[in-house]
């Protein structure tokens, strides 16, 4: 039963990941994403500087980035030596959907973590004196059609586990490395 | 149940059903005492098949419980079994054919999804992590989702001192008090940044305490042991990757000086586990590390290389964390220093993994263990605000290793090479790398004690062995700055050129005590090598390394990860240990001679209740099954999960089957009296070719055996009668025993002991 369920949820991620990376491909290429940039130490009496210019991968040299060339004419070259460009590429959109994709995973799980600590506590007492503790039985048998009661079941066999799984680490402390 | 043993002899591809039965075992007794193959004779024919497979499976039965070992010789025969009946229907139909190929693939498939799905969380730990640590200093106004390197990607500053600075990044003190510089804004930024740290420790304790315990620590000693075989419930199971990769870049951005590394091999063992679930019919054979594996992981590898490359979060292109590139050759002398920082590693290693085992030890056994909550926060709460003021220990661990290791450049970005500028005036300043070194190994040492948030320990100890490095080179580059004209330097050190790297120095020595610390001594060099991309520098890399394993060695034989396996006390065979014993099987085996007779069970006069009660007296995981007490001859092997599974189908769904039926494990049932009730058959659970060894087996062949097959039990016999059982835990037990008190052997080799054992056996004996 429990694979199946997670087979499910996987199935259900795989959508979600090409949807994901969809978005991320057809806002195409920035065109801030690209730069070339030029690190030009101190040469001489002119201190060193840093230039960066939106070009094309071939044009990233000294001679086309570093626009108002500080050294006169016949020190160029000697001075484009020193200099050492790099032309990157980056993707601002992956990083967008990254940050705001795991901002909004850790809210979610925020949010269920306070439900869980402070909110279902009140339910279940409300809940323990009209209902005698039943929930074991039916977690197993788990003949319960309507999608909630399914969900439920699920919730209360995962409870069971992370209990389980929280004995072992904490109390008995096997798992602590 | 009676038809389906007509399937057994139907079957082209089981020619002959080996079993007890049809060889007529009851004749065994009148060829005298010296047929010792009674055993054998009945598994050689047997082993193209270990279990009867042609009845309805059970469901259930063939599973494993919780903190059990894995029998993986039973699941290789099973999943070859499988192969071949996909196989030899293949020709049948087109249906058949598309599921053996659809067989044949999922493999890969599994790999391939695994490689994608790794490739894209390490992406996304990668940027989410840079972003969240650089949040603790400031914020891009411009685009919210940039780090501090990302959001002054256009930006004109154009001098050294003002590159950091751009006006669409903020630091709190701009945004909170509107001014950047004076001492108020310092302590504002100081306050901001204990305080996100703190923010970040807390988020990540809880999470992990509330949904994943199993997502704490590094995840390697585990891995390593369920690699092994050993099932852990739930460990690589969906919440835990979703938590181990949220806390992760919690942990890391927290500030806390630990390492992504690490933990990524649990995120990505997490995946590949998930995506087998996709394919049911992938057994976890695919754990268990034949040649095939091997091509399938460095598939994966290439799957999940290619999607990082192809997500390129930061615009550099470099797929490995530290590129770099050295251009000046290495001088022979320069191997003085560098064994001195393998010694150093070593020493390193040594002393860590002593300070660590204590640290967990004593988590373990005192009341401190208690507050893993309060621990980890008072942790961060003391690493945030010592780091603060220090340059190096404010940023990300890996981003200081980087800095380490690159060479001075033209753009003398880091502090490290400030003395460089200010040679000519003979003035240097040691501290400057001083400074990081004291924080770096006093904060490291600290944390990596503390594992409630997922943690790793590749990088915070490779960044003690790189300051350790960068000191010893600064030292170098000094020494031959300043004797210059002394004999060894003069012969190689042209006055003016720097023959010195630094930068080598932090790289041999990051590799010296990450060595020290794992104990692997192969593969790091070919990291380290690859991370440097040349073959030059091959020769200082395997001196460091080489020297700090022999140093460390001397102190202790195990890695880091193989000691937390023994104090986890998880039954994990070390293949590298040698066993040098002259025990035998039989002073290894239970039962002892102060231990009551093994719990066995008969072939075929057993009745269901009898069955459960030897079921619920002992805790025994599995029973051998014997023709009869009196001649206690083997016939195979039961788990004890299987035999409850399979009693408590059978009370449930056939008829008949009370509390005095008999219960046989042969092939046809025994001659009952006619008023009894319908006999269980349980021939389906039993293993019929159990592994045997005889009671003179020495120990090191036992040992062995069970390290590279990966056995989970074996039988001992004695002129093919049951005498005891081994399992994988009296071995490590045994082990265990012989470290402590190497020189006692556990019943001495007299023959006399001999006989004394053999008559304490409760079958009447016709040996000698």
């Amino acid at each position: 039963m429990s694979w199946k369920e997670s087979r499910l949820s996987v199935l259900a991620l795989i959508p979600v990941i090409i949807l994901l990376e969809a978005v991320v491909y057809a806002e195409s290429k920035n065109f801030e994403d690209v730069r070339c940039k030029c690190i030009c130490p101190p040469y001489r009496n002119f201190t060193g500087h840093i230039y960066s210019r939106n070009v094309s991968q071939k044009d990233c040299t000294c001679l086309h980035v570093v626009v108002p060339m500080p050294v006169p004419g016949h020190d160029v070259e000697a001075y484009c030596l020193l200099c050492e460009c790099k032309y990157e590429e980056r993707s601002s959109n992956t990083i967008k959907v990254t940050i705001i994709l795991y901002l909004s995973v850790v809210g979610a799980l925020v949010l269920y973590m306070l439900f869980l600590l402070l909110v279902e506590p009140l339910f279940r007492k409300r809940d323990s004196y009209t209902q005698p503790l039943h929930n074991e039985e039916e977690a197993e048998a788990d003949r319960s059609n309507t999608m909630l009661e399914r969900v439920e079941g699920a919730q209360q066999r995962w409870k069971k586990q992370v209990q389980e799984q929280r004995k072992t680490v904490f109390d008995r402390h096997k798992m602590l490395s | 149940m009676e038809e389906e043993d007509d399937d057994v002899s139907a079957d082209p591809y089981l020619p002959y059903d080996g079993g007890g039965d049809t060889i007529p075992l009851q004749t065994f007794p009148n060829r005298g005492s010296n047929y010792v193959m009674s055993n054998g004779g009945g598994v050689a024919s047997s082993s193209t098949h270990l279990l009867d497979f042609l009845e309805e499976p059970i469901p259930g039965v063939g599973t494993y419980d919780d903190f059990h070992t894995i029998d993986w010789v039973r699941e290789k025969c099973k999943d070859r079994e499988r192969h071949r009946k996909i196989n030899s229907k293949k020709k049948d139909s087109a249906w058949e054919l598309s599921r053996s190929l659809y067989d044949a693939w999922s493999g890969w498939l599994v790999v391939t999804l695994t490689g994608l799905a790794s490739g894209a969380l390490a992406g996304l730990i990668d940027i989410a992590a840079d972003w969240l640590n650089d949040l603790k200093e400031g914020v891009c106004l411009s685009a919210m989702w940039f780090n501090h390197e990302q959001c002054c990607w256009t930006s004109n500053e154009t001098t050294f001192a003002e590159r950091d600075k751009c006006p669409q990044w903020k630091s709190w003190a701009e945004l909170i008090l509107g001014q950047a510089e004076g001492p108020g804004s310092y302590i504002m930024n100081y306050f901001m940044y204990i305080y996100w740290a703190l923010s970040f420790a807390f988020l990540a304790v809880c999470l992990v305490k509330v949904f994943a315990p199993y997502a704490c620590g590094s995840g390697i000693p585990e891995i390593k042991t369920i690699l092994s075989g050993f099932i852990i419930r739930g460990y690589l199971g969906k919440w835990t990757l979703l938590i181990k990769t949220i806390t992760l870049v919690l942990a890391v951005a927290s500030g806390l000086s630990l390492g992504k590394e690490g933990p990524l091999v649990h995120v990505a063992c997490c995946c590949g586990n998930i995506f087998s679930y996709l394919f049911p019919n992938l057994e976890e054979v695919s754990y268990y590390f034949p040649l095939k594996t091997l091509w399938r992981s460095f598939f994966a590898a290439l799957v999940a290389a290619f999607v990082l490359r192809s997500i390129n979060p930061f615009g550099n292109s470099r797929l490995v964390l530290f590129y770099v590139e050295y251009h000046t050759p290495w001088y022979l002398f320069e191997l003085l220093p560098f064994i001195l920082l393998g010694v150093f590693g070593g020493l390193w290693g040594a002393f860590f993994i002593r300070a660590n085992i204590a640290w967990c030890r004593r988590r373990k056994s005192t009341r401190f263990g208690k507050y893993p909550v309060l621990e980890v926060i008072l942790v961060a709460a003391i690493t945030a605000v010592v780091a603060f003021p220090n340059p190096y220990t404010r940023q990300n661990t890996s981003e200081l290793i980087k800095e380490l290791f690159t060479d001075c450049g033209p753009l003398e970005s880091s502090q490290l090479c400030q003395y460089r500028s200010q040679m000519n005036g003979s003035k240097a300043f040691n501290e400057t790398p001083n400074r990081p070194a004291g924080a770096g190994v006093y904060t490291a040492m600290w944390q990596l004690g503390l594992a409630l948030v997922p943690s790793g320990l590749f990088i915070p100890s490779m960044a003690i062995g790189a300051i350790a490095g960068r000191i010893v080179g600064i030292a170098m580059e000094q020494l031959a700055y300043y004797y210059h004209d002394w004999f060894l330097f003069k012969e190689w050190c042209e006055v003016g050129a720097d023959c010195i790297t630094p930068g080598l120095y932090a790289m041999v020595g990051a590799a010296a005590c990450l060595g020290g610390v794992t104990r692997m001594t192969v593969s790091l060099v070919v990291i380290v090598f690859e991370l440097t991309g040349g073959l030059e520098y091959i020769v200082p890399l395997m001196a460091a390394v080489m020297t700090s394993k022999w140093v460390g060695d001397a102190f202790g034989r195990e890695g880091i990860y193989e000691s937390h396996i023994r104090l986890n006390g998880y039954p994990f065979l070390d293949a590298k240990e040698e066993f040098t014993h002259t025990t035998l099987a039989r002073e290894v085996m239970r039962p002892r001679p102060s231990d009551p007779p093994l719990a066995v069970l008969t072939q075929d006069d057993l009745s269901v209740a009898e069955l459960q009660a030897v079921i619920s007296e002992t805790s025994y995981n599995g029973f051998p099954v014997v023709v009869s007490k009196e001649s206690q001859r083997l016939v195979g092997f039961a788990l004890r999960r299987d035999i409850t599974i399979a009693v408590e189908n059978a009370r449930r769904k056939q008829e008949g089957i009370v509390l005095t039926s008999r219960v046989y494990f042969t092939q046809h049932a025994p001659t009952l009296p006619a008023d009894s009730p319908r006999p269980l058959k349980l021939r389906s659970i039993l293993d019929m070719s159990p592994f045997t060894v005889t009671d003179h087996t020495p120990m090191e062949i036992v040992v062995d055996i069970f390290r590279k097959m990966g056995l989970r039990q074996c039988l001992v016999t004695h002129n093919g009668t049951l005498l005891g059982i081994i399992t994988k835990k009296n071995i490590l037990e045994h082990l265990e025993e012989l470290k402590r008190h190497p020189e006692l052997p556990v019943i001495s080799h007299a023959p006399s002991s001999f006989t004394r054992l053999s008559l304490r056996l409760r079958p009447p004996r016709r040996l000698a």
